[in-house]
This record gives C-alpha cells, structure tokens and sequence, in this order.
C-alpha cells in the first residue's frame, strides 16, 4: 500500500458547488469501493427518442462505468391534459379521449370509465353487453401483450419476433375493425352497454384467428423467445422485484403477479362478465423479467380461451340499456377499476349533476409501475437497463395522460 | 436491364446529376424510429409484414443521423417540442417531415390544452400532411407516395430553373 499513499482522497462534489478544475461538466466524483481509484459517474439522458423506451419516456442514469448507481425517469413528454380536457367534454364525449390515454388498449379504460357512470346512474347493463365487454377486452389485452412481446424481444436484441406479432396482431385488429369499426380507437363500450352487436363474419373471423392462434402462432413464440438461450441469459435473475416491494409500490398486472401475488381485479372485483368465467390467474414466484414475461405469455394464452368461452357462451339479448341522449349523473362520485394488460385502471368521476364532470381522475398502471424502476434499477449494468424497463410494459399516453 | 432493350447496349445516358440523386433519394427514404403516441403503432404495423414499406425503400433506422424522413407520429406539447427540434436540426440534408395524424398537424382532440402545439408545423418545415385518429397505414403509404411525387417535382424544378425555362 506504501506506494499508494500518495493516492488523493476522493470528494463528492456537493449540489451546486464548482467542480475541481480538469472535470468535465456533469462528472463528480465519489467514493467507490474495492480499490482506491475513484471514477467518474456519468450522467446519461436515455430518451426521449430513443427505440427502447417506448415512446418518449426519458430516463436519466447516473452510470459508474456500466453499472447504473442512480436511475430517475422523467415524464411529461406526452402530456396533453386528458383530465382536465374532460371537465370540458359532455360525459358521452370522453370517451375518446380516454381511447387515447392507454392506445394499446382502448376498450378498457373506455370501460372503466362506462362502469364509473353506470354505477352512479344506476344502470342495469344487458347481459350480452356484458359478455361483449369481456370479450373485447381479452381480445385487445392478447393484441397489446403481443406488441409488449414483440418490443420486449426486440429491446433485448431479437428482431424476429416484433415481426411475427406484427403479422398476427394485424389479424386481430381485422377482427376488431370488424366488431368495432376501428383498428385502434374504439370508443365501442358505452354508458349502459356497447355500440354494436358483434356480427356472425366477425366471431367467424374471431374464430379462425384463434384456430391458427392457438395450434401455430403461439408454439412459434414460444420457439423463437422462450426457448432461446440468449434471451434466457439476458433475463433470468435481471430486475428482480421482491414481494414486499412490488406491494409497497403499487404494481398491478404482470408486474404484481410476477412476484408471486396472484391479485387480479377481474378475480378480486369482477366486473363485466368475469364472475361468470372460469380462468387461471398465472403468477411467477421470484418477481425477475422472466417471471413477468412468463406470467404475460401465459395471460396471451388465458386470453385466448377466454375469447373462446365468451363466444361460446354469448347470451342472446339486447346489447344497450336504454339510458337518455345527454348522461347527467346525480351529484356525487364514483370509482370503477378494470384489469387492464398492465394493471389495475381505475377512473374516479365526481359529479355535479351536470352533464359535465366536475372532476374525472385515471388511476394508471404504467405509471405506478414504472415508478419502481429508481428502486430496482441501481446495480444493473447499462444493457439490462432496456431489459427492465421493457419488462414492466409501460404506456406513454397513461402515463403522462 | 430494361434502360439496355429500350437505348441499346452499351448506351450512354445523359441526366442531371441532381435529377439522378433524387431519382435515388425518393426510392430510399428511411425514416427515423420515433413515435410519440398512438400514431406510432400505426406506424409500425406499416413496417410490419402485411403493408411492408421495405419493398418501397422505406424503412426505419435508429439514428436521426442516419435518416432523411422524420415522422412525426403523435401530439407534440411544449416539453416535447424542443426534443423534436433538435432531433430534426440533427438529421442531415436532405430532410422531409411527414405530420402523421390529427395531433401532429393540428393538435387533434387535444388542441384545447394550452400545453399542446397547434400542429408540428410550428416547430419544423412539414412536406405532406396526413389526416386521420390514427390514419392507417395506407394512409401512411399515401403519404410517402406524395412525398416521393414531391421530391421528383422538386428536382423537375430545379432543372427548369437551371434551363430558365418555366413549366407553369
């Protein structure tokens, strides 16, 4: 050690002090531990363009070499007032905009929104409403977890994948164009009930899709992703969320499930059709990407026999309850939450009695799960960085509303 | 080659140097990877097998630096602005602007917040303008093909400029 006696001690530059002279901006230094060498953190901006980070999130990684000391994401890239735009909108407006809040998957917080309303009005929805409400909810979270695998693989290196769900996921969109009239926004549930009643070439087309679903495309998933070694290496034990953390911060979805809590709002609060279904609840055990990518591909294939029951199941009826041209919901508020593909989406209306809302709030689920990422971040070398954030399945357009 | 049956072998082919290079340019337009919101699903469904843009030359690349169409898939608010503009100022010459969406050129459904911009145009040069909540990748397709039409126009232009010649 003699011969290092020399060796400077190193200093943390306080916040806002003058860094020493020879330091380039934005580096400091600090204490790090095996050997006296003191290195220089450097901060990274990671987005808002940037492929990995699915839409414009942007994170800033404080980095030790390649290994993240510090993480902090950074919002408001995509925020154009959702919440407060529906204070100014007539209740049978906001649907749209809420369409476009969570784009992966539009019918559920459309539904979440026409539960809130109903159980203020008091609206009795028709069981075949019901049941078409389910069904275009499993179909679009099987659409969006398939965009989540295919970005998910290509974040982590593999191209072929995002090619292959492009392919299927354009078949389920065809289906849904065909039930609903659009490919991504719906605005097909409505206060008391839906819009349209799905038509005999759509549950064909529904059908044949799950046919060829269910023998080619998921065993080829499963191939190309799943069975293959390097992105098992870049998975296994990266991003573990323990059971207590992912409870403290409020996961929902995958994310909660993935560290072995089996909470699901369709078992825990059935809504829609869900009471009268019977269906698995996956859940992982260690809480690593792994997990979660496991408990989604097994939700795809939930989804799918779901979307199979339903349509097996359907009950004749009316598809719309009768409910007046201008929605005026008496004074007070309601709560109603959905399982939507990355949690729990609660939207929370108080009301005036006017045909306005006084107040309409989104509960997100990206947005609390995203929030783990300062936690499990640091530690993680910078290429795992994609790997953990691509786990946890986020949506820009929820998140900044 | 078809130019070979039509000229003859070993033909000699006079252009202008420009007129060739756009020829070039508007049969190799690839645009940067950036999707703001909704948009950007359509767009990449468009990349995607079923309407493949490859087989027009459009394809998707990672880097600003490395692209010549940026397409600006989603709405644009204040925070998001001064990201674009640099995206755009670093791309090199040169570069188009598709406006992708209602958001992107006029502010769409979200025109009412003040944080939002009314239309990309505001911030950079737009050359097509395509409508739709979310248009679909067809529409997507429209708009390259003007483009494309836009850039031979340009060139044809150029050359009658350079000629003192004009069209009307």
């Amino acid at each position: 050690m003699a011969e290092h006696d020399d060796v400077r001690e190193p200093v943390l530059i306080a916040e806002g002090a003058s860094a020493p002279a020879g330091l380039p901006k934005g580096l400091r230094r600090v204490p790090r531990g095996v050997d006296e060498f003191a290195t220089e953190h450097l901060i990274v901006n990671m987005g808002p363009q940037h492929p990995s980070t699915h839409g414009v999130l942007h994170v800033l990684l404080e980095l030790d070499g390649e290994e993240v000391v510090a993480a902090e994401a950074s919002l408001g890239y995509l925020h154009r007032g959702l919440e407060k735009l529906s204070e100014h909108r007539r209740y049978h407006q906001i649907g749209t905009l809420l369409d476009r809040a969570d784009y992966l998957s539009g019918v559920h917080t459309e539904l979440a929104f026409a539960r809130a309303l109903e159980s203020m009005m008091e609206i009795e929805v028709p069981a075949r409403a019901r049941w078409l409400r389910s069904l275009l909810c499993e179909i679009t979270r099987l659409s969006s977890h398939l965009v989540w695998m295919g970005t998910f693989g290509m974040d982590i290196g593999a191209m072929a994948p995002f090619l292959y769900i492009l392919r299927d996921r354009d078949a389920v969109l065809d289906v849904l164009e065909e039930i609903t009239g659009a490919r991504m926004m719906f605005n097909y549930v409505r206060p008391g009930g839906v819009l349209y009643d799905i038509t005999p070439k759509a549950e064909q087309m529904m059908l044949e899709f799950l046919d060829r679903f269910e023998s080619t495309y998921l065993p080829e998933y499963h191939d190309l992703l799943t069975g293959n070694e390097i992105f098992r290496a870049r998975v296994r034990d990266i991003g573990v969320i323990d059971r207590d953390t992912a409870v403290a911060f409020g996961l929902t979805g995958a994310c909660l499930r993935g560290s072995g809590v089996a909470w699901d709002v369709r078992k825990e609060r059935p809504y829609a059709a869900y009471g009268e279904l019977d269906f698995d609840i996956p859940s992982g055990s260690k809480g690593d990407c792994w997990d979660r990518y496991m408990v989604r591909m097994e939700e795809i294939r939930v989804a799918g026999g779901l979307a199979r029951d339903l349509l097996d199941g359907m009950p004749e009826g009316p598809y719309m309850a009768k409910v007046p041209k201008v929605l005026r919901p008496p004074e007070g508020e309601a709560y109603a939450s959905v399982e939507s593909p990355r949690g729990e989406l609660g939207v929370h209306v108080v009301s005036d009695g006017s045909d306005k809302p006084t107040r309409m709030r989104l509960r997100p689920p990206s947005y609390f799960n995203l929030a783990v990422i300062d936690e499990i971040l640091p530690g993680h070398m910078i290429a795992d960085v994609v790997a953990v954030i691509g786990s946890i399945d986020i949506v820009l357009g929820e998140i900044d509303r | 080659m078809a130019l070979d049956r039509l000229t003859g072998e070993n033909s000699v082919v006079f252009t202008r140097s420009e007129q060739l290079l756009d020829l070039a340019r508007r049969h190799s337009l690839w645009y940067l990877m950036f999707g703001i919101a909704c948009c950007a699903i359509e767009m990449m469904h468009a990349g995607g097998p079923k309407y493949d843009f490859d087989r027009f030359g459009i394809f998707h690349r990672g880097s600003p630096r490395q692209s010549d169409v940026m397409i600006v898939a989603g709405t644009v608010n204040k925070k998001m602005a001064v990201s674009l503009k640099t995206l755009y100022e670093q791309m090199p010459e040169p570069k188009w602007v598709l406006a992708m969406g209602a958001c992107a050129c006029t502010g769409g459904p979200f025109r009412d917040y003040p944080n939002v911009i009314l239309g990309v145009d505001e911030i950079v040069p737009v050359d097509v303008y395509i409508p739709g909540c979310p248009p679909r990748p067809e529409a997507l397709q429209n708009g390259f093909l003007e483009l494309q039409k836009a850039i031979k126009r340009r060139a044809e232009e150029r050359v009658d400029a350079g000629r003192g010649e004009d069209r009307g």
